[in-house]
């Protein structure tokens, strides 16, 4: 019996002899086919009083990753540009953080964890990888917890987790928080860099400059919070919302359901990926959130300057557990490079390729821009993924999805 | 082990003191000489190693009857855990440098052997190391005649490192290199890829993953004989171990000026290490391999290459896994199983996990 996704909008067939696994009926080459045809035709209808691409943004690092992983863009007609959005938390954390980090990781009695692709991310003076190779005790990990455990089996140094990342994180890091409290553990501590996703967003739509059409929103943020907070995106803004999954199919059925908004004329949130999401979120975790951490008047964001109530610390309550209370930290304001266009790269006003140092002083080897470091910022993944035009490549031009 | 000026009578069979390496054991006096009789001499035993001089004597005259050129190639080995499923730190220090002579076409016949021990090191470890070591010198059929061994203060080094140097002889006939790549030639490699990135990364056990995966460590220079000997035109080969099958095709694709164009839907990769991949957001071509070679060969001759590598254990699940065109020159673009197209690039630095 073939095996058809009761959630997904698009029927996914597995053959009887292979087991179902979830990971290739939703890379099918043929359904995806079919939504590209769909996209073609949408694309063709849609009025647009502009002479310019109808602007999509996906918001998070996932999908820009995956779009370029499974070479989706190449696929889409040429009228539709995706902007890359915020969503990369290594992508906005300013270099003063860095250098921060840095500071506390050259402590001796410091052993600082930390989520493997923030160790590149160049600081005003050097990277966590750096500092790691001139003998700080930088370690990678793959969850807090596993930092927790560290500060277990070494009582006598002082852990300290880098919490970084958007709602998708936080919520691990309230529990490893909440569970060090009931264990006592008294080395153990929390650099809180976590941000929120909809002020950003907000923020973006705020900005004079900026003219997208649509929005593909989080998946795994909105498996925390779910779909309501972004109503105000569809009824204010009149921008459709299409919280999308982070498989190639999700993407490209994603982009079919705004365009399909577009097409009628629609502003909504719709849910691409019903299968993770609940409309309200996962409470447990909204609670855990809610118990150790409260917003920042303000937060600094690389490349789109200081955001209010887009950051989160963590409250008086667990001062034990945070890290900016246990060690003297400088806070520092540390300017972006002046030649890096990341925040216009951010926004969608340009394209990674467009900016000045693309490609030439900044690379994935020596990163100027932190886009460039994480496998999930823009330009990181022009540069590996996308940088000749494969649009304009032999194989692409008799590629029959290509055309529609 | 070439260390001081041996003699059959160092031969004698000499027992060692103690259960682990000390410094004495590299201070070149007599704890040094019954480690390296007691281990290495005893192990590795072979008509070069036996008059235990600094140098291994080789007959030139005899090299020169197997082919016109030398081959000669080092390497170090430095993998943690020292033990992995499917292999170890020796078998990876002679096949690696096996491999690396044979896919230059040459037969391998000489191997040195220099290791540096970490002090507090178990003497059983260093054993059952050479012991692998001659086991897989025996199997890929080449003679470990000379090297070294030092120890170095705990903590001065990870356990246990070894550096082994090879000397091959390629046959007249043989032609190979990355100049020879046309366009409109095809890409096939000899099996599953990434065993060995994703053995080794489980065996450390920090992520707690529990996997059948063992390492593809092997020697691979009886399927480039039969590659060699089946008819087929071999551009040039490559062994895919660090950085993995993108290295490997970059810099072809670089060296040679042409584009590489991959199936990803072909590369042979198991279940097991997609999934490893799949949850830790790492991609199989990027992972290490230690028995797999990159095969260039011309249109007309990919089949029968394809054949001359099933033919052997060592190619049984090869496969033709891409072409190569003229253009766009100096870059590797793999056409998705999606059906999109993406460039691979060389890897920066070490594969990092992604935050979400």
């Amino acid at each position: 019996m073939p095996f058809i996704s009761p959630t997904s909008g698009v029927g996914c067939v597995a053959p009887q002899t292979s087991n179902v696994k979830y990971v290739d009926e939703f890379r099918d080459p043929h359904k995806a086919a079919a939504l590209l045809k769909g996209i073609h035709d949408f694309a063709a209808c849609i009025e647009s009083p502009r002479e310019r691409p109808l602007q999509l943004m996906e918001v998070c690092g996932g999908h820009t990753h995956a779009i370029f992983k499974y070479g989706i863009e190449p696929m889409l007609p040429e009228r539709i540009e995706l902007v890359h959005g915020p969503g990369c938390p290594v992508c906005v954390l300013p270099m003063g953080r860095v250098d921060d980090c840095v500071a506390l990781a050259e402590r001796p009695e410091v052993i600082f964890t930390t989520f493997g692709d923030a160790l590149r991310v160049p600081g005003s003076r050097k990277s966590l990888l750096q500092a790691k190779a001139q003998g700080a005790d930088v370690r990678t990990v793959y969850s807090p917890t596993d930092a927790l455990q560290i500060a277990r089996e070494h009582p006598s140094k002082e852990v300290v987790f880098f919490a970084l990342g958007f709602e998708t994180t936080i919520p691990s890091t309230a529990i490893t928080v909440l569970q060090a409290n009931r264990e006592s553990i008294g080395n153990f501590s929390v650099f809180c860099n976590h941000i929120t996703i909809i002020p950003t967003i907000k923020a973006l739509l705020d900005s004079p400059d900026l003219q997208l059409d649509g929005f593909l929103g989080p998946g795994h943020v909105s498996m925390v919070i779910g779909t309501e907070p972004y109503e105000f995106i569809a009824a204010h803004y009149c921008k459709p919302v299409v919280i999308s999954g982070f498989e190639p199919l999700d993407i490209v059925h994603s982009i079919w359901m705004v365009l399909k908004q577009l097409a009628e004329g629609r502003c909504e949130v719709e849910n691409q990926y019903a299968r993770v999401v609940p409309p309200r979120g996962n409470p447990v975790a909204l609670d855990a959130v809610e118990e150790v951490f409260e917003l920042r008047e303000f937060c600094e964001w690389r490349g789109l300057g200081s955001i209010d109530h887009s950051g989160v610390r963590i409250r008086k309550r667990f001062a034990a557990f945070d890290a900016e209370k246990r060690f003297a930290i400088a806070n520092l304001q540390i300017a972006d490079p002046k030649s890096c266009q990341c925040g216009e790269v951010l926004k969608g006003l340009i394209k990674p390729s467009d900016c000045k140092v693309f490609g030439t002083a900044c690379t994935p080897q020596a990163p100027l821009g932190s886009l460039m470091v994480s496998s999930e910022g823009a330009c990181a993944a022009y540069y590996n993924y996308g940088r000749v035009d494969l649009r304009e490549s032999s194989l692409a031009r008799t590629y029959p999805h290509a055309s529609g | 082990m070439s260390d001081g000026k041996g003699s059959v009578a160092r031969r004698n069979r000499v027992k060692l003191r103690g259960r682990t390496i000390e410094l004495g054991h590299g201070a070149g006096g007599k704890a040094m000489r019954d480690l390296i009789d007691a281990i290495f001499v005893e192990l590795f035993d072979n008509p070069l190693l036996a008059p235990l001089q600094d140098h291994a004597e080789i007959d030139l005259h005899r090299l020169a009857q197997s082919g016109d050129r030398l081959a000669f190639t080092t390497d170090s080995y430095v993998v943690d855990p020292l033990f992995f499923p499917g292999g170890d730190i020796g078998r990876l220090a002679v096949n690696g440098t096996v491999n690396d002579l044979a896919v230059g076409g040459a037969s391998p016949l000489y191997l040195t052997c220099s290791v540096i021990i970490e002090e507090g090191l178990p003497l059983d470890t260093v054993r059952d190391v050479a012991t692998s070591m001659q086991f897989a010198a025996r199997n890929a059929g080449v003679c470990i005649v000379t090297g070294d061994t030092k120890v170095v203060p705990h903590g001065a080094a990870d356990k246990l490192f070894i550096n082994t140097t090879g000397l091959g002889v390629i046959p007249e006939h043989v032609q190979l290199g990355v100049e020879r790549v046309r366009a409109g030639d095809v890409v096939l490699v000899n099996g599953y890829l990434g065993d060995h990135g994703a053995a080794v990364l489980a065996a450390r056990g920090d992520l707690g993953l529990d996997t059948s995966v063992v390492s593809d460590c092997q020697p691979l220079h009886e399927l480039v004989h039969r590659l060699l000997g089946s008819g087929a035109d071999i551009r040039c080969l490559r062994d895919a171990t660090r950085g993995g099958l993108a290295a490997v095709v970059n810099e072809f694709a670089e060296n040679a000026d042409v584009c590489f164009r991959l199936q990803e839907t072909a590369l042979p990769v198991r279940e097991e290490v997609k999934g490893v991949c799949e949850l830790l957001g790492l991609d199989p071509m990027y992972f290490a391999n230690e028995g797999k070679l990159v095969a260039v060969v011309s249109a007309a001759s990919a089949e029968t290459a394809l054949q001359a590598m099933r033919e052997l254990p060592a190619g049984e699940h090869a496969a033709i896994i891409g072409e190569v065109t003229a253009s766009p020159a100096g870059v590797v673009i793999m056409k998705t199983g999606f059906g999109g197209e993406r460039i691979v690039d060389m890897l920066v630095g070490e594969q990092l996990p992604r935050i979400c």
